[in-house]
């Protein structure tokens, strides 16, 4: 008991509740300006980290990353461009909703998931942390190599329109995530001798050049240059969120699980639970039609997602010191530098420091929704600024963005290349979401493919030798004789029809 | 035409040394005069990324001024070790270069070598150990090698790097001084110690022989057991797993060096305040506290002397390199 109220009196106190109330300002805006993401924002916060206390330092990280998370869907809802990746999977879906005047009810949903989902992954975190670790080190290539296959199937059966050019545009992503140095045969491929692209192609730089820069060439490709944004938004945050609430608390659940599971894989983070919450949830939707027109059982599928995905990233890095995503590899290095190493023993220490850490995580995630529903009723200002300044300032934070992820001038051209590229598909109506996924899992596939090859002389049928492995194989199969199975099944049907009268 | 021009072209000239000279000599004086960027080749988060901002640190408050450190990951280290040499060598860009410039070059994947760099000072040392998972049916190391020697070449999988990386190649090194063949294990790239670790403990590979510290959270889980560190010494944070010197008598001892360099043809002057101020870094509490608890190696070599290691160790990279049959 002791050592629970020496926990509380880590985080209560004015420095600790200071630093978390700075640093959601801080996620709020690097995960609203389009071009910054959540890990780039943890990223600069490491040196700072240094002066601070243990818990102080973690507090700042879990509520930044947790605030960027959520701010990232304010400008995917006023100007579909998504402020960070795990945006990407629904980002159509709020900017749908925002233009037919529901703008703020699309961020109140938004802001209600993303604080249960955090709160849920918390809670799981805090319950089940080490028997949940437990499950996902039983994860090898061969399991990974399945997850990502059904990542990038989820993304051409959650595509709105033509399969054919869904999975003409995952190839281009796939190409795109061929380029760099093969970490397995050691070989540099497409590279041109050019030494930065040995680091492979980033898919931060290629996200904002498909979203934020291609959303600028079609603004100024538009021959009726608007002044401002054509989206009113006078209707109410969280007037429709008990309704919304009522309807879809089971997506809300569901996706909550969905994305502390992924969260919890090593090497998945929130983006990919955004997208396969986002996936399951149509699958198994009533409305299935409604996706990608504005509906909010999509939002609701994937911001509970996203940020439970964030806390669940956290089970492994504290049980193994293994991080579940790009932010938590980050947080490592800080709590071995604070000397609260990760590990088992983390659980047993008695100065109640892991207490401290969750109640951080509650505290970060309440303290979400006062300053989530102030950066809404601000994001006005994304209305009031006259395009001509807004557009230009939101290009500047593009090029910072794409410079600022690797401290490359080869990820800015690269950036407005493929800004150039995504037009140019975009006004043949191909959809981006495969062509980034297809760039973040093509190297996952890959890598985890060639491991099993090379440690199982080649036996194909070593991906149905393990239980887990093989129960994913079979419903990536399952999922791909879907449309054909339902097509006979509807010719049945009718044959029944017809005969019956 | 020219003739009437020359004595103003070098008076243009020499004033033009002249005045370089002078500042050049004023910039000397009060070298460092403002902040200093530390690139490092490795991802924020990871051990070389700590280290680095753990001397950054403890430099700063040796030169009075900032050092900042600049993440240049990607391509097995050769992105942030290309940035190094490509830096104007004024001594406000230096770089914490890695064992990898020993590895790299012998396997076609840039042109760079150690003779790109100024070698400033050295101020880690990590040795590999030899980590298998706790349920594995090996308890000692020498039934593991004896294994190794016995079964069917591809029996055992390592993993811990990529391909040529450091613990792939001194793992390779150690099976060739044992008498065994490289090939002998399957090497399975990986993208760092971390991802190997978890491959370890789902039973997809057998051994992974990175860096205790790399293996530290999972042994202290009682996961993984570490039977051996390849070192001269026992590893002071894990007195209790002994050396391959004392159990099986081998004196093979190589393992990944990590040191501040900067890019060829920097002031000698700069060098020796740097090294100075390293010298005093490295002793400081700072540095030395962080890099006890978290089980890193340190050591000290001077400009020269790290310049002398770096040479000897390309050569045994390279031999090891060919051996594997990684040469291009």
């Amino acid at each position: 008991m002791d050592i629970l109220i020496n926990g509380i009196g880590l985080v209560l106190n004015i420095e600790t509740l200071l630093v978390i109330f700075l640093a959601s300002l801080f996620g709020i805006f690097v995960g609203a300006v389009p071009g910054l993401t959540a890990t780039m924002a943890v990223a600069l916060l490491v040196p700072l980290t240094f002066y601070m206390d243990t818990i102080p330092a973690i507090a700042a990280i879990v509520t930044t990353s947790a605030m960027a998370i959520f701010a990232g869907d304010i400008p995917g809802t006023y100007l579909n461009i998504p402020g960070t990746p795990a945006s990407a999977a629904y980002v159509g879906e709020s900017y749908a909703l925002a233009k037919k005047g529901r703008a703020r009810e699309a961020l109140g949903i938004n802001l209600v998931c993303s604080v249960f989902g955090g709160i849920f992954g918390t809670i799981i975190l805090i319950v089940v942390a080490q028997s949940l670790a437990e499950v996902a080190l039983q994860f090898s290539a061969f399991e990974y190599f399945w997850l990502a296959v059904l990542g990038l199937s989820c993304s051409i059966f959650i595509s709105v329109g033509s399969r054919i050019k869904a999975f003409l545009s995952l190839l281009f992503g796939v190409l795109l995530s061929t380029v760099g140095l093969d970490m397995m045969s050691g070989a540099p491929r497409f590279t041109f001798g050019v030494p930065d692209l040995m680091a492979g192609i980033n898919f931060i730089p290629v996200m904002i050049g498909m979203f934020a820069l291609n959303e600028l060439i079609s603004y100024y490709g538009s021959r009726s240059e608007k002044k401002n944004i054509g989206i009113d938004d006078s209707d109410s945050v969280f007037r429709q969120v008990p309704n919304h609430l009522k309807r879809y608390w089971r997506n809300m659940v569901r996706g909550s699980s969905i994305g502390t599971l992924i969260g919890a894989l090593p090497g998945a983070g929130a983006d990919i639970a955004a997208w396969i919450s986002y996936g399951v949830g149509k699958g198994r939707s009533k409305e299935k039609e409604k996706y990608g027109t504005g509906n909010v059982e999509g939002i609701v599928d994937a911001s509970s997602a996203n940020n439970s995905g964030i806390s669940g990233a956290w089970v492994p890095a504290l049980v193994f010191g293994i991080p579940g995503d790009s932010i938590t590899a980050i947080v490592i290095g800080v709590l071995y530098m604070k000397g609260m190493n990760p590990g088992p023993t983390i659980f047993m220490d008695s100065t109640g420091m892991i207490y401290a850490l969750f109640l951080v995580f509650i505290v970060a995630n309440l303290m979400m929704l006062p300053v989530g529903y102030a950066a809404i009723r601000l994001s006005k200002l994304f209305i009031l600024t006259p395009s001509r300044i807004l557009m230009p300032a939101i290009l500047c934070f593009c090029i910072v963005g794409a410079f600022a992820i690797n401290n490359s001038v080869v990820d800015i051209w690269l950036m407005l290349i493929v800004g150039l590229v995504a037009y140019l598909l975009a006004v043949n109506d191909f959809p981006m979401a495969p062509a980034i996924l297809g760039l973040v899992l093509g190297k996952v596939v890959e890598n985890n493919f060639m491991s099993a090859m090379l440690r199982t002389g080649g036996d194909l049928t070593s991906f149905f030798a393990r239980p887990i492995s093989a129960g994913l194989g079979v419903a990536v199969i399952l999922l791909w004789c879907s449309p054909l199975l339902l097509r006979a099944y509807r010719r049945y049907r009718a044959n029944r029809a017809a005969i019956a009268p | 035409m020219t003739t009437p021009n020359r004595p103003f072209s070098v008076l243009i000239a020499s004033s033009l040394a002249v005045a370089m000279a002078a500042a050049s000599g004023s910039a000397l004086a009060d070298y460092p005069e403002r902040p200093l960027t530390l690139i490092v080749p490795w991802a924020a988060g990871g051990g070389t990324d700590a280290t680095a901002r753990t001397i950054a640190r403890a430099l700063e408050e040796q030169l009075g001024q900032n050092v900042n450190v600049v993440n240049r990951t990607g391509g097995s280290g050769v992105v942030g070790h290309t940035t190094m040499i490509n830096a104007r060598p004024d001594g406000y860009t230096i770089g914490l270069a890695t064992g990898e410039v020993n590895m790299m070059h012998w396997q076609g994947l840039t042109n760079l070598t150690f003779e790109d760099f100024t070698p400033i000072a050295q101020i880690n040392y990590d040795f590999p150990g030899i980590q298998v998972a706790a349920d594995s049916p090996y308890d000692t190391l020498e039934a593991l090698l004896e294994a190794i020697r016995t079964e069917p070449k591809g029996t055992f999988t390592a993993s811990g790097t990529g391909q040529g990386g450091v613990w792939h190649l001194a793992f390779a090194g150690f099976l060739m001084d044992q008498g065994i063949d490289a090939d002998q294990v399957t090497w399975i790239p990986s993208e760092g110690a971390a991802p190997a670790m978890t491959e370890l403990v789902s039973g997809g590979i057998d051994i992974v022989p990175s860096s205790v510290p790399e293996a530290r959270s999972m042994i202290e889980a009682g996961r993984v057991k570490s039977f051996a560190v390849m070192s001269p010494e026992r590893i002071p944070s894990f007195p209790d797993i002994p050396t391959t010197q004392e159990l099986i008598g081998s004196n093979y001892q190589v393992g990944e060096w990590r040191g501040i360099a900067g890019p060829k043809g920097m002031d000698p002057d700069i060098v020796a305040t740097l090294e100075a101020a390293l010298e005093a870094a490295y002793q400081s509490d700072t540095y030395q506290e962080f890099m006890q608890q978290q089980g890193f190696g340190t050591e000290w070599r001077d400009a020269e002397a790290f310049g002398q290691l770096m040479q000897e160790m390309d050569g045994v990279f390279g031999d090891i390199v060919e051996q594997v049959g990684l040469a291009n």
